[in-house]
């Protein structure tokens, strides 16, 4: 176990080269001049350019910024966004913040949407089950900017139970519904996956036979078919986290969060590659961890599965 | 029956969690009251911080190096310069007694008033000017704002050859000092009161990038305490009680936050978390004035949206055919409906090249026909400019389209195409700057969108940088030593009026050479709470915030 946990580890480290380089090259790419578009269509002497270039080290070549770049990770240093700021603090504000809302949203979206797909999967084909698919149904149709914008006006403006938008510190109580929000769609989406899989494991002969052993139904829920059941919802819930992580840059638009998805959208507009290249670095460590953590909690659900020494 | 009622428990999960939050959002918003209440002492006017919105300075805030409306806001808050402007855009003196020229405007004696302060209580001398301007202007320093002092006698924007102390400033006493141009300027007055010309104290030289991160000024405003910016989620200002100067404010602060999606900010107004909005996003102009009614602006903005025809252009290059077929294109759109059916009537049809807040402005210029929608004339014009030489490609107008501009280009280029019964589409760029990119090495292949909003409310800042031969933002790469020639004389004109005058006459040329075809002016479209009263938007789009009384 140990030892497949840390060649899991190690194989990071290549993808994290890769990654890098590759999304570094692709902002390098982006055709224009990013320290001209700050100034818009004013007449900033070239001079003046050519000095604010020299300090972001965009005067060199692709392959010396990237090195730089990679110099400075090992003390710390990400470099500099193009107001002149550590783009480590960028991290640590926006992380922490989309962490929250990612917690509260997977959190939300595991235990109800579980709850729910199992109720309704026990009960295949009667109103619990109908209603629950129908509006499950409908939260996967309607765009996220809708339901957002909705609670928005509704639960903010109009009825005054939350505030409109989320403060600067985005503590957990704010970042409660935008949370709920954001989960929005997956939550239905577990719901549909929990009750397709329980209600097809209801039929599986190793429930019949756990019946028919006298098992208490609580037992036979919990143990034989939610246990079983929830491996394909694990495997999304995983995936999940993973593009929680990376920010969700509607939510947070409406709700005027700071978090990763705004700052790495606004940092691509702008050009910014030292910026672009350390969230994504971040992300795809988190992205890999948290597969990694699904891979392990196969074997905890499912016996059969059991990784090699 | 059973069922049902489960279904019940398993909905009560939402509900329950909304109470709890109902709970979180009535008690934060009590603290943040009596906090602002208690800040600060004052007499007749009220105390209350008036909250409002604004977007993360792209720098620190150091006045020379603040380019963009983010930190420029902020900055003309905690900093004042010689002069300030009105509502209407006229100069009134500020931290200066009095500014005056000699006979031809190149040379002019700038008198402080007395006892003025900085908020660290060290004083405003006329070296905090000197010093301030020669930072900004010396390129060894890289400063965004540099070219603002390129008048200056001893400018040079040479990297090689910094100059550290231009010899056009010259100190008399700690209260007067003179400045001495190159070129004649008949408003230089209105230059100074833009964001780079403040003072600063003498602590900021010690090291500029901490100063930006915590500025000390002698605005209307100060920080409320160091570290009173917080980096993406805003800053508080409070009243600057030692201020001497033309905008001494009416209210106990202004706190800005920052929104990256102006949707948020409208939705905050709605439910008078937010007092003042200076700009309301897209998505609510068909119904921002019935919200807020009686408490919304929409008055056109000192921003002018044209497209430009570069000069290289084949079929539009300087000439018969070329003014002829410039005039059509002006003539074959229809600008009133567009402005009606794809802005919501918050535009307004240009007349001129400047903006109707700029003093001197005029809808009555000769030759200003050309700006009016015409379909009869145009075709006509352009059968004459066919009969010179057969035009038969695709006319294009290029935009960037993070800008939002689709939907007008598609809509202009339409109305031309059934007009002139000739091709015509946009054409997309994903990103401004390689739009940019393009227009700067001459690459255009058409038209392309541009715009102008001006630096300080005078028609010259509408009319040099981008039309005058070999000028900075001159990308269509326009010249003319008529139009170039009533530029220098308005420039050094005696007075005012002779100068608007000049100016005025070297738009005619403009109306007849069309460089760029004239849209319209931006308008600016703001709201206010109830809390707030006396709001009124200033030349620029930025309210009067000192003006601003709100209710404890």
């Amino acid at each position: 176990m140990i030892a497949y946990i840390g060649r899991r580890l190690l194989q990071l480290i290549p993808v994290f080269f890769g990654a890098t380089l590759l999304i570094y090259f692709l902002v390098f790419a982006m055709p224009g001049d990013p320290i001209k578009a700050l100034f818009g269509d004013k007449p900033v002497p070239e001079s003046t350019l050519e000095a604010i270039r020299a300090q972001y080290n965009l005067d060199k070549p692709f392959i010396v910024q990237y090195l730089l770049w990679i110099k400075g990770i090992f003390v710390g240093d990400f470099g500099l966004t193009y107001s002149g700021r550590p783009v480590a603090d960028e991290l640590a504000r926006a992380f922490p913040i989309t962490a929250r809302l990612a917690v509260i949203a997977l959190v939300f979206e595991g235990v109800v949407g579980i709850a729910i797909g199992l109720y309704a999967g026990l009960r295949k084909g009667k109103l619990f089950d109908s209603v629950a698919l129908f509006i499950s149904l409908l939260f996967i149709s309607v765009p996220i900017f809708v339901i957002g914008f909705l609670v928005q006006y509704f639960a903010g403006v109009q009825w005054g139970w939350i505030k409109t938008t989320v403060s600067g510190q985005a503590t957990w109580s704010e970042l409660l519904v935008p949370g709920m929000v954001l989960a929005a769609t997956s939550l239905a989406n577990i719901v549909r996956l929990t009750r397709g899989s329980v209600a097809e494991n209801m039929g599986a002969d190793f429930v019949r036979t756990a019946k028919a052993k006298g098992l208490r139904r609580g037992r036979v829920v919990r143990v034989h078919i939610l246990r079983n059941s929830l491996i394909p919802v694990v495997t999304y819930l995983g995936a999940d986290l993973g593009s929680l992580m990376v920010g969700a840059v509607i939510t947070e638009g409406i709700f005027n969060i700071k978090g990763v998805g705004g700052t790495v959208f606004q940092a691509v507009q702008r050009g910014e590659g030292p910026t672009v290249v350390s969230f994504v670095a971040v992300m795809v460590i988190v992205f890999m961890l948290a597969n990694l953590l699904v891979d392990l909690l196969y074997a905890v659900l499912d016996p059969r599965i059991r990784y090699a020494k | 029956m059973k069922t049902n009622r489960k279904a019940l428990a398993a909905l009560s999960i939402f509900a329950a969690g909304s109470l709890a939050l109902t709970a979180c959002g009535g008690g934060s918003g009590d603290s943040g009251k009596s906090s602002s209440a208690g800040s600060e002492s004052g007499a007749a006017t009220s105390n209350a911080i008036i909250t409002t919105n604004g977007s993360e300075p792209q720098n620190p805030i150091i006045p020379t190096n603040t380019t963009e409306v983010g930190g420029g806001k902020i900055a003309d808050l905690i900093f004042a310069g010689l002069v300030s402007f009105d509502a209407k855009g006229a100069v009134q003196m500020d931290q200066a007694e009095s500014i005056t020229p000699n006979d031809t405007n190149t040379l002019w004696t700038v008198k402080l008033k007395s006892g003025l302060k900085f908020t660290d209580g060290t004083p405003v001398t006329s070296d905090s000017f000197i010093k301030a301007w020669n930072y900004g202007a010396n390129i060894a320093n890289a400063q965004g704002a540099s070219y603002f002092f390129d008048n200056i006698k001893g400018y040079s924007a040479d990297e090689k050859n910094p100059v550290a102390e231009m010899e056009g400033l010259k100190k008399v006493s700690d209260t007067e000092f003179t400045v001495e141009l190159i070129n004649a300027e008949a408003d230089f007055t209105k230059r100074i009161g833009y964001t780079a010309f403040v003072p600063l104290p003498e602590s900021a030289f010690a090291d500029m990038k901490a100063f930006g991160e915590n500025p000390v000024g002698n605005g209307p405003y100060k920080f409320e305490k160091t570290g009173a910016w917080v980096h993406n989620e805003g800053v508080t200002l409070v009243k600057n009680a030692d201020y001497q100067g033309s905008r001494t404010a009416k209210n106990g602060g202004v706190k800005i936050t920052f929104y990256a999606d102006q949707t948020a900010a409208y939705a905050d107004a709605q439910s008078d978390e937010l007092d003042v909005l200076d700009a309301v996003p897209d998505s609510n102009f068909t119904n921002y004035e019935s919200d807020f009614e009686g408490r919304s602006v929409n008055q056109p903005a000192a921003i002018f949206q044209s497209f430009t025809i570069p000069q290289y252009l084949e079929h539009f290059k300087p000439g018969k055919e070329g003014e002829l077929r410039r005039k059509a294109i002006s003539m074959s759109i229809d600008r009133e409906s567009i402005i009606k059916a794809v802005f919501n009537g918050t535009r307004t049809a240009a007349k001129d090249f400047t903006s109707p807040v700029i003093e001197g402005w005029s809808d009555k210029l000769e030759g200003s026909d050309a700006l009016s929608f015409n379909a009869d004339e145009a075709k006509k014009l352009w059968a004459e400019a066919d009969a010179i030489s057969k035009y038969d490609g695709t006319f294009t107008i290029a935009y960037n389209a993070d800008g939002g501009h689709a939907n007008w280009v598609t809509a202009a280029t339409n109305s031309i195409a059934k007009n002139l019964g000739i091709k015509a589409e946009g054409k997309a760029y994903p990103a401004f700057k390689q739009l940019l990119d393009d227009e700067d090495k001459d690459k255009m292949t058409g038209a392309f969108r541009s715009g102008w909003q001006a630096d300080y409310p005078s028609m010259y800042n509408f009319l040099a940088p981008l039309y005058q031969t070999g000028a900075g933002s001159n990308y269509g790469r326009y010249t003319s030593t008529e139009f170039d020639g009533l530029l220098k004389e308005g420039a050094a004109a005696k007075s005012e009026a002779d100068a608007t005058a000049k100016f005025q006459d070297a738009q005619k040329v403009l109306l007849k050479d069309l460089p760029v075809v004239p849209l319209w002016y931006s308008n600016v479209n703001g709201v206010w709470g109830n809390k707030v009263q006396n709001v009124e938007f200033g030349w620029n789009s930025v309210p009067l915030y000192y003006n601003i009384t709100k209710a404890e």
